[in-house]
């Protein structure tokens, strides 16, 4: 058994918050690095170096990469030997995402309900995913997601006769319908199996996996490959203003699921797709 | 062939007309920010007999809403948001006279056809590019809807601020013509 202090919990999710949206994880900065050596169109590659100098005055400044820094999404996987001391772990993390917003002069773009539409004006509440895990650590992942990406995201309830040819069909459906709005070069987390809210879930996890990495298991990578050659065959490119880079990378994910279905959901990302995390 | 131009905002509609989808441009001079919950504002103080907050006739209206301002510096990072939320807008803004739109990705037919009808060019700033952009605003000044927060309608002075003509005043479109020079 390990006691965690709440304050502790804040003062991470905090850092996160701020890390996250200042600091562009190194594998997407490599992939959009690599991505502007090999474009063909002259615009594409101008939009692709412009897009490396953002990265490098938001860290060395420490300014949001991009002015929207997301709805907070927290992964929280939880270890059952721990117990959690000095308050409730809920208010603990959205104190953080609290200061770490105004600390980090991030944007408040949290409405408290989503027909009346006033601000929170902290960006809370954040949404928490918990795991109860093995262990007595607190793995906390800070995943800042903008709604220009995620607003082009799609859910599909597929037959089990759909198969893999479904699968890349929704996906392409979804690229396609996307085309510039999501800032690309995009990066698409896919979830297959579970149920309705279960693959959206698998598909936000998606994402967290580093660009440039395929999937453990071969029928995923296939896609996987087949999907990121497929995307970027479209021309659609940097800003969708033509080019060979439509797409950063492709990490596709699956679960269990039941015998009549194959939901399939597609989490669009931009090229300012983020992630923070750290271990207590 | 592609043509490098500065602007200066607001931009009068005979510099509007000589502009070509694929140009890059250089902005300076006064813009102002306004995304979704602003133009619903807007839109509905006009139905109720209200002026608009700043005189839109030849404007440069940036889709935006930006970061805080660190101590010392005019703003924080601010890039374009997705523009077809302001789709239905935009064709009445258009017709009171606003010159060109700063934004990212597509628009809809009628938005293309008012900015035809009304003498307009839509300029695609680099989504996800906010820091850098940042950089090419020099002032900043809240003058509607503070309680709107990131979507208060924002006065900005910009020099030099960058963007490609994505759809000019004839309806000439990137987004439709581009990607098939790449399309495998």
């Amino acid at each position: 058994m390990k006691n965690i202090h709440c304050k502790d919990i804040t003062e991470c999710v905090k850092n996160l918050c701020i890390k996250a949206n200042c600091i562009l994880n190194d594998d997407v900065y490599a992939a959009i690095s690599k991505a502007s050596e090999y474009e063909e169109s002259e615009i594409g590659k101008d939009i692709l170096k412009k897009i490396m100098e953002n990265a490098r005055i938001a860290h060395s400044e420490m300014k949001p990469i991009c002015q929207d820094t997301g709805m907070a999404v927290i992964f929280i996987e939880l270890g059952q030997d721990v117990h959690i001391q000095g308050g409730f772990i809920k208010d603990a993390v959205n104190e953080g995402v609290r200061l770490g917003y105004k600390e980090g002069y991030l944007r408040k773009s949290i409405v408290f309900d989503p027909l009346i539409r006033k601000n929170t004006n902290d960006n809370t509440p954040a949404l928490i995913h918990y795991d109860i895990v093995e262990g007595e650590n607190i793995k906390i992942t800070v995943a800042p997601k903008g709604f220009g990406s995620e607003n082009m995201s799609r859910i599909f309830m597929l037959k089990p006769s759909d198969g893999r040819d479904g699968v890349i069909n929704a996906v392409m459906e979804s690229v396609i319908n996307a085309g510039s709005n999501p800032c690309p070069p995009m990066v698409i987390g896919v979830g297959i199996g579970s149920d309705f809210e279960g693959c959206a879930l698998l598909s936000k996890k998606a994402l967290l996996r580093p660009i440039g990495t395929f999937s453990d298991k071969e029928h995923l990578k296939s896609i996987e490959k087949e999907l990121f050659n497929k995307i970027n065959s479209l021309g659609i490119g940097p800003q969708g203003l033509g080019g060979r880079f439509t797409v950063l990378g492709v990490n596709v994910v699956c679960a269990p699921t039941h015998i009549a279905g194959m939901p399939v959901a597609v989490n669009i990302s931009c090229h300012v797709t983020r992630h923070a995390e750290e271990i207590l | 062939m592609r043509k490098d131009f500065k602007l200066s905002a607001p931009l009068d509609k005979d510099t509007v007309s000589i502009l070509d989808a694929g140009d890059s441009v250089l902005i300076s001079g006064t813009v102002y920010t306004a995304r979704d919950a602003a133009h619903k504002k807007m839109i509905e103080g006009l139905n109720e007999g209200n002026n608009l907050p700043f005189d839109i006739k030849n404007s440069v209206i940036y889709f935006a809403g930006p970061a805080p301002a660190k101590k010392g510096e005019p703003i924080g990072s601010v890039g374009p948001t997705t523009s077809y939320r302001m789709d239905a807008y935009s064709p009445i803004t258009l017709k009171l006279g606003v010159s060109a739109f700063i934004g990212k990705g597509k628009i809809s037919k009628d938005v293309i056809d008012a900015m035809i009808k009304y003498k307009a060019v839509y300029i695609g700033a680099i989504g996800g590019a906010g820091a850098l952009l940042s950089s090419h605003v020099i002032e900043n000044e809240v003058i509607a809807y503070p309680e709107l927060g990131a979507e208060a309608v924002h006065k900005l002075t910009v020099k030099d601020f960058p963007g490609i003509v994505v759809i000019d005043s004839r309806g000439n479109n990137l987004y439709e013509t581009e990607y098939l020079k790449y399309k495998k």
